[in-house]
């Protein structure tokens, strides 16, 4: 089976978060970067746990510029085999999703995996977009997936419960929390990645249609307001009168 | 033209349908434009969606949820009723669907917006990112548009009466998923349309002690919910996991008891508009996110919260 997981970069969960220019960009500096943890915890191992069972490949792609090449050599450390960069500084959501469509339709891939949302822009949406470009089913926030010949059996999470559903390969699925256990690379993981192929292919123009015009920082919190453990009857009262929301 | 995709899951329309018809409603009165509503597959009482705004509602049969399919009959309604504005729930349903409607209808596309496009220069939506560290404007240029409205924000308004359910002549293609099962809870609000939820963690040391934590969400009409190290070890089922890799919730009134606050934790919770922390230690970082504290054994400060709750409520 020739499976694809789409990996992104994103900033490390616990980065404080902060913006240059004029509130238009992220400040970069002092940012840790780490592979998406959904692509990587549950998407990748879910596809190199099918390929161990069934056999074929596993191949990551990634739309960025090459300082995310230590991201992508983490995936291959872990276990994929090779790898797509397309070389663009990145963009929207409907970029990115055109990027990978692109590698993706010359693949003949029979499964495209993603993360169910990024912890950067949490958009969620370029699953969705790909698998419409690819013209293939999609399920999102995959659970559980059990596979039988090119048949799949798919738990995902929908609001207070699951759906079981089933369906054919070709298709794309984004991976929540249950698909798979993390992984760590081993050593000989890491040094295998180092001669994997990684190629980086060029960008395809897109005319974007959505754009950022600007960033603001929530306001700021006020302080927690203490109340005494035994006084629970002046916590409701202020839940009622003040907070308003009993 | 705005067109809302109202999702029905297990056929029952909820609140979560009639704020993004309430949001669509309010858009199309921003464009002086009208809103039409649209529900896929059995729908109880689709009508009743007239009184949130929309001017009629098509009804278009379906089978079980396929995002191809579904994708394909919003863009068909909209082409059909001229609609260059689709709006639907950041729901399981939307996060399926917002994509793939996009790329069909050649629209821009914003997830999870929490305040009305300002249309004084283009089309601009706000939206919550970095895990709710921050809020981005994004500006959709093209001339189709497609939003997914975040829940919890927009409440649903009264503002008509039933309409009429049309068939919009539309046929459904082949779907190539089939659902097998559906397994929802029963009987209470599920996690993420929720406007009180009471929340514990490792604190509770035992799954035989959350008879209190249940007691304090029965007395309030809330929903429970746990962190990630209670779920993992199974002591509560993984739907009612909120945080980073869990659910993400915002409602109104979020009590965590014998939670720490992780980072991860909070990244699921930071949007609720009250939160109350019930922790023994002073220094759990969770105080620092917190409306109100409370400092105590929970074994002791919980029965004592239902309570006070219940002589307010008697």
């Amino acid at each position: 089976m020739k499976l694809l997981v789409c990996v992104s970069k994103t900033p490390d969960t616990t980065t404080k978060i902060a913006f240059t220019g004029d509130n238009t960009a992220l400040d970069t500096q002092g940012v840790q970067y780490i592979m998406n943890p959904y692509d990587e915890w549950y998407a990748l191992v879910r596809a190199l746990e099918l390929k161990e069972a069934a056999g074929g490949t596993v191949t990551i792609i990634n739309v960025g510029a090459a300082s995310n090449d230590t991201v992508i050599r983490k995936g291959l450390a872990i276990g994929a085999d090779d790898a797509i960069r397309v070389d663009a500084e990145g963009g929207s959501a409907y970029f990115v999703a055109k990027q990978i469509a692109e590698q993706a339709k010359a693949g003949g891939y029979d499964m495209v995996f993603f993360g169910k949302e990024t912890i950067d822009y949490n958009g969620s949406q370029i699953g969705s977009m790909v698998a419409e470009m690819l013209d293939m089913p999609f399920v999102s926030y995959a659970t559980k997936m059990d596979v039988s010949g090119n048949t799949a059996t798919i738990s995902r999470d929908i609001e207070g419960g699951q759906e079981v559903v089933e369906l054919s390969t070709p298709f794309a699925l984004s991976a929540a929390k249950g698909l798979a256990e993390q992984r760590i690379p081993n050593m000989r993981g890491i040094m295998m990645a180092k001669r994997k192929p990684l190629n980086v292919v060029p960008a395809v123009a897109v005319d974007e249609k959505v754009s950022i015009v600007s960033y603001a920082l929530p306001p700021a919190k006020s302080d927690c307001r203490y109340i005494d453990a035994e006084s629970m009857d002046e916590l409701v009262e202020l839940l009622h009168s003040e907070a308003k929301v009993i | 033209m705005v067109l809302i995709y109202a999702s029905s899951p297990e056929g029952q329309l909820k609140k979560t349908a009639f704020e993004a018809v309430t949001y669509g409603y309010k858009v199309a009165q921003s464009l002086g434009a009208e809103a039409v509503a649209l529900t896929i597959g059995n729908v109880d009482n689709a009508g009743v969606l007239g009184q949130y705004g929309a001017s009629k509602v098509i009804n278009v049969p379906a089978g079980g949820f396929d995002s191809g399919v579904y994708a394909n009959i919003i863009a068909q309604a909209a082409e059909k009723t001229g609609a260059n504005v689709v709006v639907m729930a950041d729901d399981s349903t939307g996060k399926s669907l917002l994509g793939r409607v996009a790329v069909r209808m050649d629209a821009g596309s914003v997830s999870g917006v929490k305040s009305l496009p300002d249309t004084a220069n283009g089309f601009s939506v706000e939206k919550n990112v970095f895990s709710g560290k921050a809020i981005a404007s994004y500006n959709i240029s093209s001339a189709n548009k497609v939003v997914s409205v975040t829940g919890n924000t927009f409440p649903p308004e009264v503002v008509g009466a039933d309409v009429a359910v049309e068939d919009g002549g539309i046929t459904a293609p082949e779907s190539r998923i089939t659902v097998k099962e559906v397994s929802t809870v029963k009987g209470t609000v599920p996690l993420p349309e929720a406007e009180l939820v009471v929340s514990a963690g490792r604190g509770v040391k035992d799954p035989g002690n959350w008879g209190i934590i249940e007691e304090l969400a029965d007395i309030l009409g809330a929903t429970t919910a746990c962190s990630r190290p209670v779920a993992d070890v199974g002591w509560r089922p993984h739907h009612e996991h909120v945080g980073q890799t869990g659910v993400a919730i915002r409602p109104n009134l979020y009590i965590a008891i014998g939670i720490s606050g992780a980072i991860q934790h909070l990244a699921g919770v930071n949007q609720s508009k009250t939160i109350v922390v019930i922790n023994k230690d002073p220094e759990a970082p969770f105080f620092k996110a917190a409306d109100y504290g409370i400092v105590g054994d929970l074994f002791e400060v919980v029965p004592r919260l239902t309570e006070a709750i219940k002589k307010h409520k008697g």
